[in-house]
């Protein structure tokens, strides 16, 4: 089997440079969405069915098409 | 020149009737029922059902066609859409709409239908009990029920070809596509210790090209119904794709096919072939890794990761563009709207895949679960885990996951509750959903090509819409306001 991969050809057009945060996640930025994170999974933790495994147990389709 | 992309949505949702006997047919009749009961709306004509036709003019032995069921609900909306059981199934069909934008419109319409649905069923049910409606492909237990998409195109073009050139965007497109899921539903040593999935369907598929749509399912499906005037038009039925929630992976999914078969009609490949050595293994190997890592091989031997193969796709269509235009993909805004939201997509996949969340599916669930995990110390196998991944999917606003999620939209709430019951302006659906606003009563049924009136004295008469570029507002918005009765509507059309 050929070892070449086949690499991206540069875009069409050229894009303007983006100057890319080494560590995007880290800051004032990063607290925050981890903070909404931690709210979100609060919520989830209120909303999830009780009982999972029954939950998931009796999800039972027929195939369909 | 490239036919106008007319395309459209067919959905059937998965179905969990609490309290209920278990008979999902019976389920979907009352959740269908409920909603169409008080509403101007036809029964479907099934004259012109075809669905065993193969586009390859051909039926392999041994193939099943699937087949049309008669006595279940089925209704067809104001809005244009069907709406109906389909086996043990709900499914909301959207009207043709003219670009991939009007489809992700529609579809959202779809979920808000099947949302009003399960209020109104809600209502008629006994205490204890009530329907739930699931926007996903897979109860996780190895059944799979269909999202397919339809496009329209120029029957000069062969099927052959077709089927060659878009294999490899179909084995690729669900690095954006996919709706993600926990877990693997392939028997056998090759689904064990899976944790995550970028698609639903992708491990459903083992066969390159056929008709079925239910056992060993086609990367390419033949159905060659074209519900559209056959010396001129064919229908591309896809059912390789995931149901989407969000927005921009519905307008990806529809409007990135919509553009490379653009480029097949128009030649815009070039003598370019990026056909992969195993498409059914290939589509396999690239769900089962959420990293985009792998490669696969192609036919000409070269080995190729699904982004490198995506960014060859978005060059060909970028060049399509500046060369040709992008007026079949509904106008040339909407064209633009498309190139770029591929690119985004494509780049974001590509540095950070926490860049794409609020856009893909698989990857806003992925993060949520991992979140989930980190939170409570799970194991994948864990059943919250996948309860977490069931009701991403649930409909229902004070349960839906989905929808808790901050994830980028492309329409408005107000333009979704007016496309619930207008049908779209620019394609025959216009005048389908028109004829069943005004005169729903003296409509007897209805199907994607054709209207059939009942005005109580006469035979039925038929309307024929064969083209589905035809009977839009453009077309007979002045007529349909002229006219007072159908009747008179009947005897200006036939003049």
């Amino acid at each position: 089997m050929a070892e070449r991969e086949l690499k991206r050809k540069p875009a069409a057009a050229p894009r303007e440079e983006q100057v890319i945060e080494e560590t995007p996640a880290t800051g004032a930025q990063g607290e925050k969405l981890k903070a909404e994170l931690d709210d979100l999974l609060d919520e989830i933790d209120e909303v999830l069915e009780e009982n999972a495994e029954e939950f998931v147990r009796n999800y039972v389709q027929k195939g369909g098409e | 020149m490239a036919v106008a992309k007319v395309c459209g949505i067919e959905t059937e949702y998965g179905i969990h009737h609490v309290g209920g006997d278990g008979n999902p047919v019976a389920s979907s009749s009352l959740l269908v029922n409920a909603y169409v009961m008080d509403l101007a709306r036809a029964g479907w004509d099934f004259e012109d059902e075809t669905p065993g036709n193969d586009a390859r003019g051909f039926a392999r032995e041994g193939s099943m066609p699937p087949e049309v069921e008669t006595h279940l609900v089925n209704a067809v909306l104001t809005n244009g859409a069907r709406y109906y059981v389909d086996h043990a199934h709900p499914e909301f069909s959207s009207p043709e709409c003219i670009d991939p934008l009007e489809a992700v419109l529609y579809d959202k319409a779809g979920e808000e239908v099947l949302r009003r649905s399960m209020e109104a069923v809600g209502r008629s049910l006994p205490p204890g009990q009530s329907i739930v409606v699931y926007k996903n492909n897979s109860d996780s237990k190895g059944n799979s029920y269909g999202t397919h998409e339809n496009y329209l195109m120029d029957r000069a073009v062969p099927f052959a070809r077709i089927a060659h050139l878009i294999t490899p965007h179909f084995v690729t497109r669900q690095i954006f596509t996919g709706a993600g899921k926990v877990g693997s539903e392939t028997p056998g040593a090759a689904g064990r210790d899976v944790a995550f999935q970028i698609s639903q369907r992708s491990e459903f598929f083992e066969e390159e090209i056929g008709l079925e749509t239910t056992l060993k399912r086609p990367i390419v499906n033949t159905r060659d119904e074209p519900h559209a005037d056959p010396q001129r038009y064919r229908r591309l039925h896809v059912i390789v794709g995931d149901a989407n929630l969000a927005e921009v992976a519905t307008f990806l999914k529809m409007g990135t096919t919509a553009l490379v078969l653009a480029l097949i009609e128009d030649d815009g490949f070039d003598g370019v072939d990026l056909a992969l050595a195993h498409p059914v293994q290939a589509i396999r190997q690239v769900a089962l890794d959420p990293t985009l890592a792998t490669a696969v091989e192609m036919a000409d031997g070269r080995t190729v990761t699904a982004l490198a193969l995506q960014w060859e796709l978005y060059g060909l269509a970028r060049k399509y563009a500046e060369d040709r235009g992008l007026e079949c993909l509904g106008d040339e805004t909407v064209g633009q709207m498309v190139l770029q939201r591929w690119e985004d997509v494509l780049h974001g996949l590509e540095t950070d895949v926490s860049q794409v969340t609020g856009q893909v599916d698989w990857a806003a669930k992925l993060q949520l679960l991992e979140a989930y995990r980190e939170r409570h110390g799970l194991d994948w196998d864990d059943s919250r885990l996948a309860a977490v991944d069931l009701q991403y999917h649930d409909l229902r606003p004070e349960r839906s996951l989905f929808a808790r999620l901050d994830t980028e939209h492309l329409v408005t709430p107000a333009d979704i509750l007016t496309a619930v019951s207008e049908p779209p302006r620019r394609t025959r659906a216009y005048f389908r959903g028109q004829c069943l606003k005004r005169w729903a009563s003296a409509v007897a049924s209805a199907n994607w090509d054709s209207l059939v009136f009942d005005l109580g004295t006469d035979p039925l008469r038929r309307v024929p819409m064969m083209d589905p570029l035809r009977g839009t507002a453009e077309h007979v918005e002045e007529l349909l306001r002229e006219c007072a009765t159908p009747a008179e509507l009947l005897t200006r059309l036939s003049g």
